[in-house]
């Protein structure tokens, strides 16, 4: 207490108002919240920020975790044995099991890449090039198949943009057709004429040039397993699966909306756009909700299927306008 | 050819017939129709039916109603043609357990498709020709299972009875819809046109055998 003999009273300091225990107390107090704080927020957010295990499988493909918007989803991984042994994947069988046993046979080295089409650069890529184009992701997606079932797969590879803008389009270019790998000789879902051959899909210039379209090399940290599109395949997360071809070799830069070969097939079923959308139905079974493979029990209620799955935030401007229902 | 004249002797499928006539033939065939159902609750319990145990469930009963209908549906020209009269005994059985598993097919879907919940599967039903298809099947089905007993046979008396359980035809058929329409949206059909050979071989042998019958009235398909 400091005494002012010529004021006649005592001011007091805060510290007088507050005892140093309290006050030290407080502090202890507040910096236990804050730690307290950011140890709630990384347990919320424990499963993007944890650590991809890798499987052991496969050769190893070394990636950082990617910083964009959306591509770290926090869902639950779904585990490599379903993610690796539930497959579409008609060039290899149409049962989901028939990828994993028949696509052993593919060869993946050596591998190109032709580019086609409206571009000051066309030419033939080398898989080897395309591995150091640029820098390997980490990125975490939601992947819905347009038959009802969901999974979450930590993919590894870049922007697709990257590599467009490296051939450099013409203002010719209005959408990016991908044409896969069809050889009898490795496939024998080819026998089959399920689909006309080779497996062709399409985007609009805008969504192939989106920062969340993907070309993947790896999952789980380990290059692709061949049933699930080895060398290299599209991954893009706010469309149905079928729309992310697999075992690329050629890409596309045309003027004209280019035939894909769902559409193709079944038009009034399959549309160009297939974006997941829980408002446009399938004429045969609801898109309104999804089953998260390995994840929810076997009498848990569907889970509800997102707007774009979950990737309005980033890429529901690409539509803005559109009647999606008649674009579906 | 060169046939052991012991074999001769003997009348066609009769060591066929003393096998089915054997008391222990129908216990052992209702063992072996609950196999299927003993492997999806095993694999139901275990994690055994892969990723998505509740679509193998699904599709599980539903091909095993397919191959029900084509084992029941195969019962009289079989006995026709290799004179296994005894056969028909086992035919009640085979019908009772393919109604089982479609029954089972449909709970999958409402159960684990559909959460359950009444209002969603009537939506569902309308909205989805081949799931309506399906349903009128199973539909057709329910009477011709609350007929199986014997004292629903004596009510009904055997002519209104076997006219009533030629709904059966119907329902083949109506199945082999449901599953094309079912695959349609895969674009993938060979599975489907295996069953519905099968069926129209089977139907259209009922409709051969009618034809060339010596004395229909004396043997009318069951």
């Amino acid at each position: 207490m400091h005494y002012h003999p010529d004021r006649g009273f005592h001011h007091p300091t805060s510290s007088d108002i507050t005892r140093p225990a309290a006050y030290l107390n407080r502090r202890a107090w507040l910096q236990a919240l804050a730690l307290g704080g950011t140890g709630l927020a990384s347990w919320a957010s424990r499963d993007a920020m944890a650590e991809v295990k890798r499987p052991g499988k496969l050769a190893a493909l070394p990636a950082t975790a990617s910083g964009l918007s959306g591509a770290r989803i926090a869902d639950k991984l779904t585990a490599y044995e379903y993610v690796t042994g539930y497959n579409n994947f008609y060039e290899f069988g149409t049962e989901k099991s028939d990828p994993a046993a028949n696509a052993g046979r593919l060869k993946t080295r050596p591998w190109t890449v032709a580019i086609e089409g409206e571009v000051a650069k066309p030419g033939t890529w080398d898989i080897e090039a395309l591995l150091k184009l640029a820098p390997m992701e980490d990125r975490i997606y939601r992947l819905r198949c347009v038959e009802g079932w969901s999974m979450v797969i930590p993919w590894v590879g870049w922007s697709l943009a990257e590599l467009i803008r490296r051939v450099e389009p013409t203002s010719k270019a209005k959408y990016v057709q991908f044409l896969t790998l069809a050889d009898p000789a490795q496939m024998p879902g080819l026998r089959s004429s399920v689909l006309d051959w080779p497996y062709a899909e399409g985007l609009r210039i805008d969504e192939a040039m989106h920062p969340l379209t993907m070309m993947a090399f790896g999952v789980y940290g380990e290059v692709l397993p061949n049933q699930n599109g080895a060398p290299l395949r599209l991954v893009v997360p706010w469309k149905y699966g079928f729309k992310s071809g697999k075992s690329i070799v050629k890409i596309r830069f045309v003027e004209k909306q280019p035939a894909t070969s769902w559409e193709t097939v079944l038009p009034q079923e399959y549309g160009f756009y297939s974006n997941v959308n829980p408002k446009v139905d399938h004429p045969r079974w609801s898109q309104a909700t999804e089953r998260r493979i390995g994840e929810d029990g076997l009498f848990a209620k569907k889970r509800p299927t997102l707007m774009f799955n979950g990737y309005e935030a980033q890429v529901g401007q690409l539509y803005a306008g559109m009647d999606l229902k008649k674009f579906f | 050819m060169a046939v052991a004249p012991r074999l001769t002797a003997t009348r066609p499928g009769a060591g066929v017939n003393r096998a089915l006539l054997h008391p222990a033939c129908k216990p052992l065939l209702f063992m072996v129709l609950l196999l299927p159902l003993a492997w999806l609750v095993w694999g139901a319990a275990t994690g055994g039916l892969g990723a998505n145990p509740a679509e193998a469930l699904i599709r599980s009963t539903g091909d095993w109603t397919l191959r029900g209908l084509c084992l029941t549906l195969a019962i009289t020209p079989l006995r026709q043609w290799t004179g296994w009269t005894a056969l028909p005994r086992l035919r009640r059985m085979l019908g009772v357990f393919t109604f089982a598993y479609a029954l089972l097919h449909f709970l999958g879907y409402a159960w684990l498709d559909m959460g359950l919940v009444p209002a969603d599967i009537v939506r569902d039903i309308i909205k989805r020709p081949f799931i309506l298809v399906g349903s009128l099947a199973l539909l057709l089905m329910l009477p011709l299972a609350a007929t199986s007993f014997d004292r629903a046979v004596r009510a009904l008396g055997g002519r209104r009875w076997r006219l009533l359980h030629r709904a059966v035809y119907l329902v083949a058929v109506l199945a082999i819809v449901h599953f094309f329409w079912l695959r349609s949206g895969k674009h993938d059909y060979t599975e489907v046109a295996v069953y519905a050979a099968i069926v129209a071989a089977l139907l259209g042998g009922r409709v051969w055998h009618r034809i060339h019958s010596v004395r229909p009235a004396a043997l009318p398909p069951g």
